[in-house]
């Protein structure tokens, strides 16, 4: 392993210093947590946002907290989920007393700590919702099964909630736009190699050289099938195939694309797949609102990318192009 | 027999020896069928439940647990420690107040963890998950009459095992479906340990 670290069970609180060190004047690290806080928070007449999750995924979540964006993010271990005392400091330090709405990625993971957290919240009075993001296409949609993972569709959700949130809009207007972006955001990623969790100190599964993974989940979670490594048009046209077979777009459509990397892909090849995901869009019709290029949420240094669509409408349009000050949402 | 508080802590400090000597096992499972950090999480929570019992006095089984539970909950993160947090809680609040406890108190605080894990993880027998050997483990206390450190090892070991052979429902290695067939549970490995150490303790005297 070959890492600038000091010590694989420091990295977490190491980085999150770094972080908040690097933002001094939007957000803050609440004392003895791996907790980031807006700077301002509780913002009053706001629904306060908490997201969070594994660390190893940066800059999601603490750098998409900010003014427009999230009030609070909790780290988890790298690859691990925050505990409950972690994302109720959160809550507490965003209530504002408008509730707090938590989002969350669909792990069995985050899902059981947050809900765990969200009791405790709700028996100290805070009125504490939630909502649950799927969008990787890679796994079947079953609610038999712990169902669909979040991935960097979250990244949108993040945002245009926090936009709806800024309006002073009510937990009921929040959590439905949430969940307008939930049903109407898909995604599905690719990987070249795989990454390091630092405590481990070695990689969670093994491609060979000229092998490539379809489907991975960020946390290395195997995926749809091993093949050899093709061109960026044959990735995208099936990681695409693969994503619009699950969305019923129609000619005329619009949709906000990403094309995101997971840690170790130069944003030349991200471009290049952008290319091609920009062809099959305009072959088919579908009109391209708006496109975001670049790391949004990462898998460690994984060689790799997703790409996430989400179908637009008036309102999703106009929360997605609100303002945003969290240091990470790069447009 | 009965189950004080000295035994309790015997019997975490026996999981922790397991679960610290097991630790790049239980990842190297998770690797197979999840994300590889099982050991890492359990290794850092029992670490942390053995240094905070030792350096607190108790005076009822239902605090120690209390405290094994907290640091669960607050040191594992990962879907282990809200289901083993929940587990350990359950057991105190069913025993709360307790010096001691007779059989049929720890058959009932066993019996309240498994529901526990099951409202928590809303997983069901046969699923590849802990219920596969926190199931069974009830099943067999309500059959014994008294402590069996024989019954309760192999239980443990014998449904443990018998996870390789079941396809994913819930939890990470889900996303495997059919693929997850042929490989063991890590949550059911450490499970295992955990049952293994009391078998132990009782094996000592309870
Ligand atoms: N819904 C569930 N109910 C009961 N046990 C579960 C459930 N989901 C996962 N588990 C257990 O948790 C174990 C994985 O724990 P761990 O690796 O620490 O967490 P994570 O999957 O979040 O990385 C699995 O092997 C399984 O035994
Ligand atoms: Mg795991």
């Amino acid at each position: 392993m070959k890492k600038i670290i000091n010590d694989p069970n420091f990295v977490v609180k190491d980085m999150l210093e770094g972080f908040v060190a690097a933002y001094p004047n939007d957000v803050k690290l609440l004392p003895n947590t791996t907790v980031v806080v807006r700077e301002d928070a509780p913002v009053s007449n706001k629904v306060g946002l908490v997201s969070g999750g594994g660390s190893g995924h940066e800059p999601a979540h603490a750098g998409y907290v900010g003014k427009g964006m999230l009030d609070a993010a909790v780290a988890g271990e790298v690859f691990t989920s925050p505990t409950p005392d972690q994302v109720l400091e959160a809550i507490k330090a965003v209530d504002s007393g408008e509730g707090v709405l938590l989002i969350i990625k669909n792990y069995t993971g985050d899902v059981m700590n947050f809900e765990m957290a969200a009791e405790l919240a709700e028996a100290e009075g805070i009125n504490v919702q939630q909502v649950v993001v799927n969008d990787d296409v890679a796994v079947e949609d079953s609610s038999f099964t712990t169902g669909r993972r979040g991935i960097a569709g979250t990244v949108f959700v993040h945002k245009i909630v926090g936009a709806k949130a800024t309006q002073g809009a009510s937990m009921e207007e929040v959590k439905a736009v949430a969940e307008k972006v939930v049903a109407n955001v898909r995604s599905i990623g690719m990987a070249l190699t795989p990454c390091i969790v630092p405590a481990a100190g070695k990689p969670s599964f093994e491609l060979k050289d000229n092998e490539m993974e379809v489907g991975i989940g960020i946390h290395g979670e195997p995926g749809i099938k091993r093949t050899e490594v093709t061109t960026a048009h044959d990735i995208a046209t099936e990681l695409m195939e693969k994503v619009l077979d699950d969305m019923n777009l129609k000619s005329g459509d619009e949709v906000a694309v990403m094309i995101n990397g997971l840690g170790a892909t130069p944003e030349m090849e991200l471009y290049i797949v952008n290319k091609e995901v920009n062809n099959i869009l305009t072959e088919k019709g579908i009109k391209i609102y708006d496109t975001f290029v670049g790391e949004y949420m990462t898998s460690l240094e994984m060689a790799g990318c997703s790409v996430t669509l989400l179908k637009v409408d008036e309102e999703l349009k106009s929360l997605l192009d609100a303002e945003s000050k969290a240091p990470a949402f790069r447009r | 027999m009965e189950l004080q508080v000295n035994h309790v802590i015997t019997w975490m400090e026996k999981s922790n020896e397991k679960i610290q000597t097991n630790k790049d096992f239980l990842s190297a499972l998770d690797r197979a069928i999840g994300d590889g950090d099982h050991g890492i999480n359990m290794a850092r929570g029992f670490n942390e439940v053995v240094t905070k019992i030792k350096e607190t006095d108790y005076s009822t089984v239902s605090d120690v647990l209390k405290d094994v539970s907290m640091t669960l909950l607050s040191k594992v993160g990962g879907a282990s420690g809200p289901l083993y947090g929940t587990a350990f809680l359950k057991m105190s609040t069913s025993l709360k107040g307790r010096e001691k406890i007779d059989y049929s108190l720890f058959v009932n605080a066993v019996s309240e963890a498994l529901n526990g894990i099951k409202m928590r993880g809303k997983a069901s027998t046969g699923e590849k998950t802990l219920v596969d050997v926190w199931e069974p483990i009830v099943e067999q206390l309500q059959k014994d009459s008294d402590f069996e450190a024989v019954t309760i090892e192999t239980t443990a070991k014998n449904s443990m095992e018998a996870t390789k052979a079941i396809e994913a429902k819930k939890g990470r290695a889900a996303y495997l479906g059919e693929r997850s067939v042929g490989h063991l549970d890590p949550g059911s490995v450490s499970s295992y340990y955990i049952f293994s150490a009391l078998s132990e303790v009782i094996k000592e005297g309870v």
